[in-house]
């Protein structure tokens, strides 16, 4: 990296607002609307500022009525601009599902393309302290599953800061997935603004035993399942896809293809879901070829329990993992799993939302 | 002098030719569908012509129209070219979407005629996002939103009027109040059949339309036109209509026996097609006619000759 490139710790959020300042600052389409995006929270810091920076033509709080505003996000994007469509929790966009799929996703195709839709629908995904059913789900494999959206979750600051940049230039619909947990993860990110290539993964560690890939928080709970397994003599190699759709599944492959066992953690059901695809379009291209263990990892196939004895069992965490991974490498020998603390973002995190 | 001498011979022609070209372009889509070569639903506009042709009478091309999926009226009155529309329905290449869309989703983004949707009401909060835009880039432009009552069962079509009227926006909605959403009766399916009073809840100026008057339409439409351009906000006209044919498709439904014959009578009665028609002398209409019906012919030849898609279209414009 050239010395003359300034970079310094940011954390999570901290990265996204940057990147979304610096787009409004050199495009003057670029807006944010949202429910709280102004008020004194800032969505968790994400849009802290901005309307005092931008006035409140470029930054405004909605009404509670997340189909309509959906839509007008739409219309506004048809008219020229590039909106940024702000819900402080995933569930939430499941009340607009119509405008973004049967609309953002649709018209530049249904309509010959005459028109497009540049715009970002981002999404938080709610976790502990009693987010309970409704503040906790993770729904990317819905939108991977539709033509004409594109999905990026990027677990990094750095990754989401020139995720969330690419995301405002595309010019077609963006599902930005975040988490909860990783508004606070600090990395260094650098000042000036940069891109992250869409559809294009990053190997976070290199490996030869087995391939984590991790979603979105689960990239953090994949590397320090690394870090046991590379304490108990396994080599992981640990790839964020970052962007699901498009989905870098070459890089992907090239990983399962070298290492022969393939381990998708997610955040988020198995059924259907982002694990599965990864898994099976991996097997489709390495099937005849080369020998291959796929297993998965996620959510436990019930709503999220609020009470934390229980959500504690909902959720992989780092310690789940390395004893997957141990077995799949190991499968004849005794189980083992590491002992592992809770996640220091878990334990710190004492709400209220 | 009598009220119909009132108005000027250019209007009055004008006013028959847009609304002439759209009855005469839908009976050609009547007779042709039987053969086949329409190979997807049509929601016919015959006998709503009106309203479409009334209030883009009062609009500057670029002003921006929304519609619904039956949207042939107003894509030809906001001046959506006739030949890409008819190639759409036949799903040729020469088509305004390429042939993927068709009679459902047309769109003609040169003269701001920006779209129609199949999920009923889903485009009035478009409609609304792009008054936002206008608003934004500090033009003076305005938007008209056209929707059905059935729309207005729908949660968006709330959201959308809350929102303009609260942003103060240039925006127009023109509720097209038919009686029914396909077979279902207006009274079963709202609490309140008054509807405009639903935009007077979001303190935007309403008026409702019961008769056919064109006339009274295009100065009413005009006058609001005006307003919101001065800086107005968001009013809404709900303009009571007839549909003669089925919900879709381009026949008759009498015998469905959800509605009796009794309630056209009036309706075809004050037909503005032939009330125009009997303001013009002889000659103007023939040649108005002749015109358009060679119009039509030739718009029906250029989408039979289009090509079909090739494979490769498939696959364009999933993104941009």
């Amino acid at each position: 990296m050239s010395t003359s490139k300034k970079s310094r710790l940011l954390t999570y959020s901290q990265a996204i607002l940057e990147g979304t300042q610096q787009e409004m600052t050199q495009d003057e389409r670029v807006f944010v609307m949202g429910q709280g995006v102004d008020d004194c929270k800032g969505t968790v810091g994400t849009t802290m500022g901005l309307h005092q920076m931008f006035g409140s033509k470029r930054s405004f709080d909605v009404p509670v009525a997340e189909e309509g505003m959906l839509g007008v996000a739409i219309g506004a994007a048809l008219s020229g601009l590039r909106p940024i469509n702000v819900h402080i929790r995933f569930d939430f966009i499941m009340v607009c599902m119509n405008q973004l799929i049967n609309m953002a996703a649709k018209s530049h195709y249904m309509f010959g393309g005459s028109v497009q839709i540049p715009l970002v629908i981002r999404g938080a995904i709610g976790r502990s302290w009693g987010q309970g059913a409704q503040h906790s789900q993770a729904f990317h494999s819905y939108f991977m599953h539709i033509p004409g959206l594109k999905v990026v979750a990027p677990a990094l600051a750095s990754d989401a800061k020139g995720a969330m940049i690419s995301a405002i230039r595309d010019d077609n619909p963006v599902v930005f997935v975040e988490h909860r947990m990783l508004y606070n993860l600090e990395e260094s990110v650098l000042e000036e603004p940069y891109t992250s290539e869409i559809g294009k993964a990053r190997i976070l560690r290199k490996g030869h035993d087995i391939t984590i890939v991790g979603i979105s928080h689960m990239v953090i709970e994949s590397l320090r399942a690394h870090k046991h397994l590379e304490n108990h003599g396994i080599s992981a190699e640990v790839i964020d896809p970052i962007w699901l759709s498009p989905l870098d599944i070459d890089t992907i492959t090239a990983s399962v293809e070298k290492t022969g066992r393939l381990l998708v953690v997610d955040t988020g059901w198995l059924p259907c879901g982002a694990g599965a695809e990864i898994s099976m379009q991996v097997i489709e291209r390495l099937q005849g070829r080369k020998q291959i263990i796929v297993e998965r990892s996620g959510f436990v196939h019930t709503p999220c329990p609020t009470t934390k004895p229980l959500e504690n069992l909902f959720y992989p965490n780092s310690s789940t993992i390395a004893a997957q991974a141990f077995t799949m490498v190991y499968p004849d020998a005794k189980p083992w799993m590491p002992e592992g603390e809770e996640a220091e973002e878990i334990t710190k995190f004492k709400g209220p939302f | 002098m009598s009220k119909q001498q009132l108005y000027k011979e250019e209007l009055i022609e004008k006013l028959y030719h847009d609304m002439f070209r759209i009855r005469f372009v839908e009976e050609e889509i009547m007779r042709l569908y039987p053969s086949d070569v329409i190979k997807s639903p049509v929601h016919l506009s015959i006998g709503q012509e009106s309203i479409s042709v009334g209030v883009c009478d009062g609009l500057a091309k670029d002003d921006t129209v929304f519609g619904t999926y039956r949207g042939h009226a107003l894509y030809l009155a906001k001046g959506g070219n006739l030949n890409a529309m008819m190639a759409e329905l036949y799903g040729k290449l020469d088509g305004c979407c390429s042939g993927k869309g068709g009679s459902m989703h047309l769109i003609d983004p040169s003269v701001n005629m920006m779209g129609t949707s199949a999920v009923v009401a889903s485009s009035i909060s478009e409609a609304v996002g792009y008054a936002l835009g206008i608003k934004y880039k500090g033009g003076n432009q305005i938007v008209v939103c056209f929707f059905g009552d059935g729309a207005t069962d729908q949660g968006v079509f709330h959201e959308s009027l809350n929102f303009a009227s609260l942003k103060k926006l240039p925006i127009l909605f023109v509720c097209e109040n038919n009686n029914y959403a396909i077979h279902s009766r207006l009274s079963d399916r709202s609490a309140q059949e008054n509807l405009y009073k639903f935009a007077e809840v979001y303190n935007i100026p309403t008026h409702v339309f019961k008769e056919s008057d064109i006339f009274k339409l295009c100065d009413l439409s005009g006058a609001f036109i005006k307003k919101i351009r001065n800086g107005g906000g968001p009013h809404f006209i709900e303009a009571y209509t007839y549909r003669w044919l089925e919900h879709v498709g381009p026949q008759e439904d009498w015998d469905f026996e959800y509605r009796s014959k009794e309630e056209i009578a009036q309706w075809k009665k004050d037909d503005q097609v032939d009330r125009l028609k009997d303001m013009l002398k002889p000659l103007e209409r023939r040649n108005i006619e002749e015109k358009i019906k060679n119009e039509v012919a030739a718009a029906i030849k250029f989408a039979e000759q289009s090509p079909f898609p090739n494979e490769i279209d498939l696959f364009k414009n999933v993104y941009k």
